[in-house]
């Protein structure tokens, strides 16, 4: 099962090699992990997508929890919550393609950020899967570059994750 | 007050309360090891290697409760250092390394002698720092001594770079300090407290299974008490031995691999089990799909992370052993419901049945050839039970384990969870450090004893009188063992040959050396060098080549299918070589 692990971490150096480290070392898997600092600048906010039962998510939360640079998480699958995920993509764009691909940026409501002779770098935020489709729907022999930032998420409602 | 930064280190050990530092100099600690010489209140024992300092910080730890402090060098002196942290680590032990690293501006640039102590180090810590401030060296040091000591007990390791030490700032040794992620530890829940109780009075065939976390909780009085309360069996793992008395008629002795055949079997019969401070490690469980099937599991741990880990646990209790026991005393005391008298009987009945398998016999008819075990029993005797004894690992640390009989806790010094060999020559310096009247003997094997032997050493130059007990078989018995069972018989290097005369040895670093060939000669021997209470004597037993670790749990198997001694003993006839499932 899928699970995706908001975690609240002391913005200090080796943090981030803290908990990658706890992954590698106990075979838990990293889907994607993007971390970023939080408007207090002290801390990070990091969300780790991964693999696993749910014993194997119920261990990742506790062996997370005791690293003394986590203040604090959350496992957002456990209850409601939205998750953004941006992707950048450059694709070949020449003759009838132009049309085409700007028509289909449109239907997934993506934005075009750049336009040479020849190519397109269009930029599209939603759910993994929302950018998976985009991919999809583009010919493979059009996508020359794709940049993806991994999910973020945050809870639905008013619960939050603060220091 | 202005000091340089090594001051202040040197300072803060001091304000932490710590009286004794293992270490080894070298280049980026030059300045530390200056602030050390221009003091008297911190006393710094020279080791001869690394890893020495910290099994003998370990020992130090282990027998006190107080963090073991080692300090020392960069690059190859924290590496050096890297298996003992790892020992410390995976028991729990409260340990603060002090690591010196390259100047700042050098780090990353591969200078002379720099490695990433904290990069090496980060998955066998509790925590570490790269203290990167002059100012923040006071601060990260009473961090580090927190963290060591508080929970769930650790190693940290604190790296300061040299040009840190030298720096000179206002010294000010903080009162307080606040680490917003690093909870205290809280009582426990009442209402799992009461779940825990409930399901202990309805039990019929219960078992208290404790390891070393009693111990780290100082909880062996409430342990017992609790065992006595109820009247129930009591087993403590390889790293609680000591916390419940080995001759008391409630304890059935040690579990897991080469544990007794009754707890063992008691443990896959139980059905309620409650473990305090233990972690259902694989030594203890075996095969964990078929660990105590029927068994309503109790788990009191004060690391969140080890419920349910390996083994589901239905009552999850997370708290200081200690707290918790004392919870459930006093829930106990009061409660209106009494364990089922009948129903425990039977169960005892049971479990003595189990127990007449005497699964510890050996043979020991020979006069020609000495068995380990007699060595271990005999020193029992000549010590009267109260000796601190330190093992390294292998077949002689089972022995020591299942014979020597332990009645206190902080008296059976042992790498438990990584088996570490070279740790029982320098983990017994500490002991001994800590407990100059007591008598300290280091159970050892020719194998492993040579891997930290540089340390002979080191107890010449402080006058640490401990006694070497070398289990010596020729074989890396252990490793023997196991190719003999699992191999057929293909001795891989596991044979020692042009092993060392260890009387020469021994005498070569200034100590006594002793060679005993003959059962009759043990106990004199013993008692000759207990008598020299001045002197590490090296014992050198020479003792049976093929004798093995009994009763055992192959790894990967139930408890319920033990090997028993076939050679030996009034189980001889339903065991075989290969081992008998025992239903």
């Amino acid at each position: 099962m899928r699970h995706i692990i908001s975690i609240l971490l002391e913005n200090e150096a080796g943090a981030l090699s803290r908990v990658s480290g706890l992954f590698s070392a106990r075979g838990y898997n990293i889907e994607s992990l993007t971390v970023a600092p939080t408007n207090d600048s002290t801390l990070s906010r990091m969300t780790v997508v991964t693999r696993g039962s749910d014993k194997v998510a119920d261990q990742i939360v506790k062996q997370l929890n005791k690293l003394i640079d986590v203040v604090k998480l959350a496992d957002l699958t456990e209850g409601a919550h939205i998750e953004r995920e941006l992707m950048v993509i450059k694709v070949a764009a020449s003759g009838t393609q132009r049309e085409e691909i700007k028509r289909l940026v449109d239907i997934f409501r993506g934005r075009i950020l750049d336009v040479t002779e020849s190519t397109y770098i269009v930029e599209l935020t939603g759910t993994s899967e929302k950018l998976d489709a985009l991919i999809s729907a583009l010919e493979l022999t059009d996508i020359i570059e794709v940049v993806r930032s991994g999910p973020t998420g945050i809870a639905r409602g008013v619960s939050a994750l603060k220091a | 007050m202005q000091l340089t930064g090594a001051d202040i280190l040197i300072k803060s050990l001091h304000e932490s309360g710590v009286e004794v530092v293992f270490g080894y100099p070298g280049g980026a600690a030059l300045h530390l090891y200056d602030a050390m010489y221009r003091q008297d209140k911190v006393k710094h024992y020279l080791v001869r290697h690394e890893q020495g300092a910290t099994h003998a910080a370990d020992g130090y730890a282990r027998s006190t409760g107080k963090p073991g402090v080692v300090l020392v060098t960069s690059g190859p002196g924290v590496t050096n250092a890297v298996t003992g942290i790892a020992t410390a680590y995976m028991d729990s032990i409260p340990m603060v390394v002090i690591s010196g690293q390259v100047m700042l501006p050098l780090i990353g640039g591969d200078a002379f002698q720099e490695v990433d102590a904290v990069g090496v180090t980060r998955p066998i810590v509790k925590h570490n720092f790269l203290i990167k401030n002059v100012d923040d060296v006071a601060s990260t040091m009473k961090k580090a001594f927190h963290i060591a000591t508080t929970g769930r007990p650790g190693p940290v390791v604190v790296d300061v770079p040299k040009d840190i030490t030298a720096q000179v700032t206002e010294y000010i040794w903080p009162k307080d300090i606040n680490i917003r992620s690093y909870p205290t530890t809280p009582d426990a829940d009442v209402g799992q407290v009461n779940k825990a109780v409930d399901a202990l009075l309805a039990s019929r065939r219960p078992v208290i299974y404790s390891g070393g976390g009693v111990l780290l909780a100082d909880a062996e009085e409430e342990l017992i008490e609790m065992v006595r309360l109820l009247g129930f069996p009591c087993t403590n793992t390889l790293m609680g031995l000591g916390a419940y008395p080995y001759d008391d008629s409630l304890f059935i002795g040690m579990l897991g691999m080469h544990g007794t055949y009754e707890s063992n079997m008691a443990m896959h019969d139980a059905d309620v089990i409650l473990s305090v401070g233990a972690r259902f490690d694989d030594r203890i469980t075996g095969e964990t799909g078929t660990f105590a099937p029927n068994a309503t599991i109790i788990h009191i741990d004060i690391d969140p992370a080890q419920i349910s880990k390996s083994i589901h646990a239905h009552i999850p209790v997370v708290g200081d052993a200690k707290q918790v026991l004392q919870a459930m005393l006093a829930t106990l005391r009061v409660a209106k419901a009494k364990p089922n008298e009948a129903a425990i009987k039977q169960w005892w009945k049971i479990i003595q049945g189990w127990r007449a398998k005497n699964s510890y016999a050996y043979d020991n008819s020979s006069e020609e050839v000495i068995k380990p075990q007699f060595v271990v029993q005999k020193l029992h005797e000549v010590t009267h039970g109260n000796a601190f004894i330190t093992a390294d690992v292998g077949q002689h640390q089972m022995f020591a384990a299942q014979f020597y009989g332990f009645n206190k806790t902080r008296r059976w010094i042992n790498s438990g969870g990584l088996g570490t060999m070279g740790f029982g020559l320098p983990s017994a310096m500490g002991v001994k450090i800590a407990h100059p009247d007591a008598d300290v003997a280091c159970v050892t094997g020719e194998g492993s004893i040579v891997m930290c032997i540089q340390e002979l050493s080191t107890c010449k130059q402080y006058d640490l009188p401990i006694k070497i007990i070398n289990l010596n078989n020729r074989y890396l018995g252990m490793v023997r063992q196991w190719q003999e069972f699992f191999y057929d018989r293909r001795y891989s290097n596991s044979y020692m040959d042009s092993i060392p005369d260890f009387v020469k040895l021994a005498e070569a670093y200034g100590h006594v050396g002793m060679q005993i060939t003959k059962p009759s000669d043990v106990e004199g021997a013993l008692k000759e060098a207990f008598v020299m209470k001045d002197r590490l004597v090296f014992m050198d037993f020479i003792t049976d080549q093929k004798e093995n670790v009994y009763p055992m749990i192959a790894a990967g198997k139930a408890h319920n299918e033990m090997h028993l001694r076939p050679d030996f003993g009034s189980d001889s006839k339903s065991s075989a070589k290969s081992g008998t499932k025992e239903k």
